[in-house]
C-alpha cells in the first residue's frame, strides 16, 4: 500500500450528473465479491492442471523440420505474373509503388519495341524492385494492381544475412515460364489488343509467338 | 554577464580579459568516500530497465531504494518513439490506417478502428458503413482483446515467477491470431479496417473455424483460472499490491481494468456506446480492491464477456452472408476485390476485366484512388473507444486534403503509466514488477 488518498470522499469525485453515460455501463456491471483463497483441495486442482498437461498432444511445431501450412490468405513474399502465352501482366503503371505506405516498390516503365512485347500493350515494368527491408506485408499493392500482375503468394522463409540480397529484383520477383509459355520478348497474340489478354481471351501461346517452353 | 561568484568545489571559475575561464577539478576520493559512508541512511537509485524483461519493453524506471523498499519512481519513456503520428501526416487517410495499426502493437484493431471511425465522423458516412463491416470490426476487435488480455496475464504471472499460465496464455494467442491471419491474411498489425469498411469479407467456412475456436478457448481459459484464481502463492504476491484507489484513478486520468477494479464500472462500450455495442449483451467487471488481483481478476472475467459478445457476432454474421463489408460510394472505397488463384492472392480477374476491359470510369476511380486517396473535409474529430487497456482515443485533423493535418492517439497506456509512481511508492521492489505488469503498459503505444 503506497500513497493514500484517503481524506477524499471518492463518490464526490464521480459526475452524477450522467453526462458521460456512467448509469448505462453501471446497469450491467458485474460486481466480483468472492476474492477469498479458494480452499485446498481446489488449490490442489492447479497441480492437476500442469500434470494433465503431460499427456496431451504437444502444441509446439518443430519449425525447421516441420512447416505448419498459412492460411490461404497469409500476405508473404510477393510475385510477378504471366499471361498463358507467357508476356508478362505487369505494364509499369507503378500504382503499387503509389500505393505502399513503406515506400517499398522502385518501378521503372518503358515502352514495348514492336514484336518484341514484354507485355501486352504500349508498356511494360522495365525496372521493378521490392526492397524486403521495408516491406511490411500490408497488401496495398496487390490490391492496388490493376492487372493482377502483383499477387502476394505464402512464402514466407524471407530472412537473409545480408541486406543487398534482400532487395528483389524483377528476375527474383517474376512468376517461372509454365508449360506453354514462351519467354518474352515476342509479339503479341496474333490480331489481338491488350484488352483481349485482360478479358482472358488469350488462353495459350501462338506458335507464331516462339519456342513453346515445355516443361 | 552574470554575477554568480558562488565557490564550487567542483569547477571554480575566475574573470579574465578573455573571459570566465573554469578549472575542473576533482574532489579527494578518500573525503568522497568517507562523505558517502559517515551518512546513516542507504539510498541506492537503481534505473530498472530500459532492457529489463519484466518492465514490458522499453519502459525505464528509476527506483530510489532504501535498503527494498521503493521511495520514489520515475518513468523514463521514448525509447520506442517511432514518430508513427507525424509520419502519418505524409500519408493517404488509407494508407494512415497501416501506420497506427503499428502503434499500440498488441491491439493493433483496436488503433484501425478508432481512426477510421474518425475519419468516417469527418467524412459524414458513419450511418452509411455496411452493417457487416461494423459486426466484424466489433468480432476482430473482441478478438483481439482476448488476445491482448491474454499478454498482460500470461507475462505479468511470467514476472512473478508463474511460469506455466504463460505458456497456457500464449498457446490460447496462438489459437486467436490464427483466426486473424484466416481473416485478414496477417497475425499482427494486420491494417484490416479500413476507412469506409473493412479489407475483406470472412473467407469460406470462416464462421466454423471462429465457433470452434471460441468452445475451444472457453475450454482452455479454465486451465489459467484452476492454477491462478484463488491460489494462495498468487494471492501472497498480488493481493493489496500496487494499491490506487478510485480517487487515485480519477485524478490521474486512468481508464481500462485498473479503474474498473477500483469500483467505477467506466466501460466506454455501454457508457458511450460505438460500433453497435449497445445491442450486444455483456456485462462490465468490476471489484473495489484496488489493487493487481483485482485487475487480474477483471481482466480474466473480460476474456468471457468478449466470447459472448463474439458468439453474438457469429450469429448476426450468418445471416448476413454475401452483403458488403465497404461503403457503396465508389469515390471512398478502396478499389479492391481480392481473390486467391495459383498465383496467389490478388485482384480477382472479374475486377480486372471491369476496369481495363469494360469501364474507363471505373479505371479511373481506381487510379485516382490509389494515387491521390480521397478527400476529407476539413474539420476536427475526437473519437473514443474501449481498448483492452482502457480509453482510447484519436483526435484526426483534416485541412480538406487528401492526407491528415494531424493525427493525435491519446493512447490508454501512456495515461495509466503515470499511475506508476503512486502504485509502487513505498513498496517493496518486488512489488513494482507486479504493479507494472498490472497496468500492462505496451510501450509502442505509449511512444508511438
Amino acid at each position: 500500500m503506497t500513497k493514500n488518498f484517503e481524506d477524499h470522499d471518492s463518490n464526490n469525485l464521480i459526475p452524477r450528473n450522467d453526462e458521460f453515460g456512467l448509469s448505462k455501463a453501471e446497469q450491467d456491471s458485474k460486481f466480483i465479491a468472492d476474492q477469498a483463497p479458494a480452499p485446498l483441495l481446489k488449490q490442489l486442482l492447479g497441480f492437476w492442471v500442469t500434470f494433465k498437461s503431460m499427456f496431451k498432444k504437444v502444441n509446439t511445431v518443430q519449425y525447421p523440420e516441420v512447416k505448419e501450412p498459412t492460411a490461404p490468405r497469409f500476405h508473404g513474399r510477393h510475385q510477378l505474373n504471366r499471361h498463358p502465352d507467357g508476356l508478362e501482366k505487369c505494364i509499369g503503371c507503378e500504382l503499387c509503388a503509389w500505393a505502399c505506405p513503406a515506400d517499398a516498390i522502385y518501378v521503372e516503365g518503358a515502352d514495348n519495341k514492336p514484336n518484341e512485347n514484354y507485355s501486352p500493350g504500349e508498356r511494360y515494368g522495365k525496372v521493378y524492385q521490392i526492397n524486403y527491408l521495408r516491406c511490411i506485408f500490408c497488401g496495398l499493392c496487390i490490391e492496388a494492381c490493376p492487372t493482377r500482375a502483383l499477387t502476394m503468394t505464402n512464402e514466407y522463409e524471407l530472412a537473409d544475412d545480408q541486406r543487398g540480397k534482400l532487395i528483389f529484383e524483377k528476375e527474383d520477383l517474376l512468376a517461372p515460364l509454365r508449360n506453354g509459355m514462351v519467354k518474352p520478348p515476342h509479339p503479341m497474340y496474333p490480331n489481338t489488343t491488350d484488352e483481349n489478354y485482360y478479358r482472358g481471351e488469350v488462353t495459350s501461346a501462338h506458335p507464331s509467338q516462339g519456342t513453346v517452353n515445355n516443361d | 554577464m552574470s554575477t554568480f561568484t558562488e565557490f564550487d568545489p567542483y569547477a571554480s571559475f575566475r574573470e579574465t580579459t578573455e573571459g570566465r575561464v573554469y578549472s575542473v577539478t576533482g574532489g579527494d576520493w578518500d573525503s568522497l568516500s568517507t562523505e558517502i559512508g559517515s551518512t546513516k541512511e542507504e539510498r541506492v537509485v537503481v534505473n530498472m530497465g530500459p532492457q529489463h524483461p519484466s518492465t514490458h519493453g522499453v519502459l525505464r524506471l528509476v527506483l530510489e531504494l532504501e535498503g527494498e523498499t521503493v521511495t520514489e519512481t520515475r518513468c523514463g519513456i521514448g525509447y520506442l518513439h517511432t514518430g508513427i503520428e507525424k509520419n502519418t501526416e505524409f500519408r493517404t487517410w488509407t494508407q494512415g490506417v497501416t501506420f497506427v495499426t503499428r502503434m499500440d502493437y498488441l491491439s493493433p484493431l483496436f488503433n484501425e478502428t478508432v481512426f477510421c471511425l474518425g475519419v468516417e465522423k469527418l467524412l459524414g458516412i458513419t450511418a452509411d458503413v455496411p452493417e457487416k463491416a461494423t459486426i466484424l470490426r466489433v468480432l476482430m476487435m473482441e478478438f483481439n482483446r482476448i488476445s491482448s488480455h491474454m499478454v498482460a496475464l500470461g507475462t505479468g504471472a511470467l514476472e512473478l515467477g508463474a511460469l506455466s499460465p504463460m505458456i497456457f496464455a500464449f498457446r490460447e494467442r496462438e489459437k486467436v491470431l490464427d483466426v486473424f491471419e484466416m481473416i485478414s491474411g496477417l497475425r499482427m498489425n494486420m491494417a484490416y479496417v479500413r476507412p469506409g469498411g473493412v479489407a475483406q469479407d470472412l473467407p469460406e467456412g470462416g464462421l466454423e473455424k471462429i465457433r470452434e475456436t471460441v468452445s475451444q478457448l472457453r475450454k482452455n481459459f479454465k486451465d489459467n483460472e484452476k492454477l491462478l484464481i484463488g491460489n494462495s502463492i498468487w494471492m501472497k504476491r498480488t493481493v493489496g499490491i500496487g494499491y490506487l484507489d478510485l480517487a487515485g484513478c480519477t485524478t490521474l486520468g486512468i481508464t481500462g481494468p485498473v479503474l474498473r477494479a477500483a469500483g467505477l464500472p467506466w466501460d466506454l462500450r455501454k457508457a458511450q456506446p460505438y460500433c453497435g455495442y449497445e445491442t450486444y449483451q455483456f456485462d462490465v467487471p468490476t471489484t473495489d480492491t484496488c489493487d493487481v488481483y483485482g485487475r487480474f481478476l477483471i481482466r480474466m472475467q473480460e476474456l468471457e464477456q468478449s466470447l459472448r459478445i463474439i458468439e453474438q457476432c457469429v450469429d448476426r454474421l450468418e445471416k448476413l452472408s454475401g452483403a458488403p463489408v465497404m461503403v457503396a460510394d465508389k469515390k471512398i472505397a478502396w478499389p479492391a476485390q481480392l481473390s486467391i488463384g495459383a498465383d496467389g492472392m490478388g485482384n480477382s480477374l472479374a475486377h480486372i476485366r471491369e476496369i481495363m476491359g469494360q469501364s474507363m470510369e471505373a479505371l479511373i476511380h481506381h487510379f485516382k484512388l490509389v494515387t491521390e486517396g480521397f478527400r476529407v473535409p476539413a474539420g476536427q474529430v475526437y473519437t473514443t473507444i474501449e481498448s483492452p487497456r482502457g480509453e482510447l482515443g484519436a483526435h484526426i485533423v483534416s485541412d480538406g486534403g487528401t492526407r491528415p493535418y494531424r493525427v493525435h492517439f491519446r493512447d490508454p497506456s501512456f495515461n495509466n503509466l503515470q499511475s506508476t509512481a503512486a502504485m509502487c511508492e513505498g513498496g517493496q521492489i518486488a512489488d513494482v514488477i507486479a504493479a507494472v505488469a498490472s497496468i500492462d503498459p505496451v510501450m509502442g503505444g505509449v511512444d508511438r
